[in-house]
């Protein structure tokens, strides 16, 4: 299975060790459990597993993505949402198309 | 979907820049607010694909970047107690105070850590019953919902040496200073992705309203970023100003409500002094007095210091968009991500640093910027 950023992107990014506030990055929960009360999981980002508070996601299932930020996930991503701007896209190609004089 | 390639496709990246140069009939000046836009447009060259017309300007959402000189001094001088272990995001710790920055304090022998989380401190707490524990909690309203928590679970397992050094600031009060200042350029916003994951978005609509400024909810990758720009080229060519949220994946119109319930139990608004830019009414978080235990102000004194800010640095103006970091005489030598002189240089999401890190430099060998757009599908 590809993945879909290696650990050098990440380091090259530096999300894990130096952490720039404000990037969330998508990771795909393997895993969840409960710790003082709160709803904990693991998360995989390209082949790094972390630890992340999943407590305000609690509809989240293992293998769904969350945006994770400093090991707190703040949404889930909604995957019909993900392609729209795909399909608009297409639309736009199709659209191009139809300019293009016939030869 | 794996939510990161697809958007770096470079087939999709020149379809959006054609959509984008067919739809300008005019200069147009863009801002994008955020620190972590501004680290991805300048890495990947997203403002050199543009129509020569448009412009983007870096906004001030870098939280390292603003986070008051008065706040980095008062984050040292707790540092240096032989009582406290001080625990930061890693960026904070090059960022100069008056006297120096956090790793000078670190070889001196303070004991100052780096976390990846706010929720890591608090674990360190409960193992160091005998060390007072304290976290740097800043952050834009994004970090926000995990430094809530930290502080929340703290009192929760009634972990009486872990407190907090608060300075947070909020996104919506600056767009409005920006707006408000004379010389104002910015027609356009890309608004803060991350920031409304957690609040929604509702607040701009007042704003992109009152000011007839288009505010475009933006991702982060080149994908979102060029169909950012091409949303909000569109609107100001129409004549709308209307919130519309590029980021639908991610983003709610309400945000997240167990997230934004735990913020307002936590925090309240107070005014913040901004790096640069100065009091801004309204723009910030301040623990509330529920939890005044864990606020580390009240727990150490360290009021009245005397704060000492470079005299060459244009951080300030870089921040508000109105300089762009090469305009600066000390850019790249005598202020260098090395020996940086302002917190713009600092963080990889400053603008300063960006443009140093991806060659940027007037008179410099261009340097090969940012690895090349992926391209999604065959054979991966």
């Amino acid at each position: 299975m590809p993945q879909s950023f290696g650990p050098a992107v990440i380091r090259s990014l530096g999300i894990l060790e130096e952490g720039p506030m404000c990037l969330a990055i998508p990771g795909k929960v393997t895993e969840t459990y409960r710790q003082h009360d709160l709803l904990m999981g693991k998360v995989d980002f390209g082949g790094i597993a972390k630890r992340v508070c999943l407590e305000h996601v609690p509809e989240v299932r293992i293998g769904d993505y969350v945006l994770v930020h400093v090991g707190f996930a703040l949404s889930t991503i909604d995957e019909d949402e993900a392609r729209r701007v795909f399909e608009v896209l297409d639309g736009m190609n199709q659209l191009d198309e139809l300019r293009v004089p016939s030869p | 979907m794996k939510y990161l390639d697809e958007y770096r496709d470079t087939e999709a990246a020149r379809k959006l820049t054609a959509a984008i140069a067919r739809t300008v009939t005019r200069p147009w000046t863009i801002m994008e607010i955020c620190g972590g836009q501004t680290h991805s447009i300048v890495r990947y060259g997203i403002d050199q694909l543009l129509p020569p017309g448009i412009e983007l300007v870096h906004g001030p959402g870098c939280p390292v970047c603003v986070t008051a000189l008065e706040m980095i001094d008062r984050a040292h001088a707790i540092a240096a107690r032989p009582e406290v272990i001080f625990c930061s995001f890693g960026d904070m710790l090059r960022v100069p105070g008056s006297r120096g920055d956090m790793l000078q304090l670190r070889s001196q022998g303070s004991d100052v850590r780096v976390v990846y989380s706010p929720l890591d401190a608090v674990n360190l707490a409960a193992a160091r019953p005998d060390r007072q524990v304290v976290f740097f909690a800043i952050g834009f309203e994004t970090t926000a919902p995990a430094n809530a928590m930290a502080v929340w679970l703290a009192r929760q397992r009634r972990l009486t040496n872990f407190s907090v050094l608060v300075s947070h600031v909020l996104v919506p009060p600056a767009i409005t200073a920006i707006l408000q200042a004379p010389g104002n350029r910015v027609q356009g916003f890309l608004g803060p992705g991350h920031v409304c994951t957690v609040m929604g978005y509702t607040e701009y609509e007042p704003i992109a309203l009152h000011y007839h400024v288009p505010v475009v909810i933006t991702g982060f990758e080149p994908i979102d970023l060029l169909d950012g720009v091409l949303r909000a080229v569109r609107q100001l060519e129409d004549g709308r100003a209307e919130v519309e949220n590029q980021y639908g994946r991610a983003v709610r119109r309400e945000g997240n409500a167990a997230s934004r319930r735990l913020i307002e139990d936590v925090f309240e608004v107070c005014d913040r002094k901004w790096r640069g830019v100065g009091l801004i009414p309204k723009s910030g978080y301040r623990l509330r007095s529920e939890y005044r235990d864990h606020d580390a102000e009240r727990r150490f004194d360290v009021d009245d210091l005397e704060t000492e800010e470079s005299s060459v640095c244009i951080s300030g103006e870089v921040l508000k968009g109105m300089k762009k970091p090469h305009d600066c005489p000390a850019f790249g030598t005598q202020c260098t991500p090395q020996t940086p002189l302002g917190a713009t240089m600092v963080s990889a999401e400053g603008a300063c640093a960006a443009y140093y890190a991806y060659g940027r430099r007037l008179g410099a060998s261009p340097v090969p910027a940012a690895p090349p757009l992926v391209q999604v599908g065959g054979g991966r």
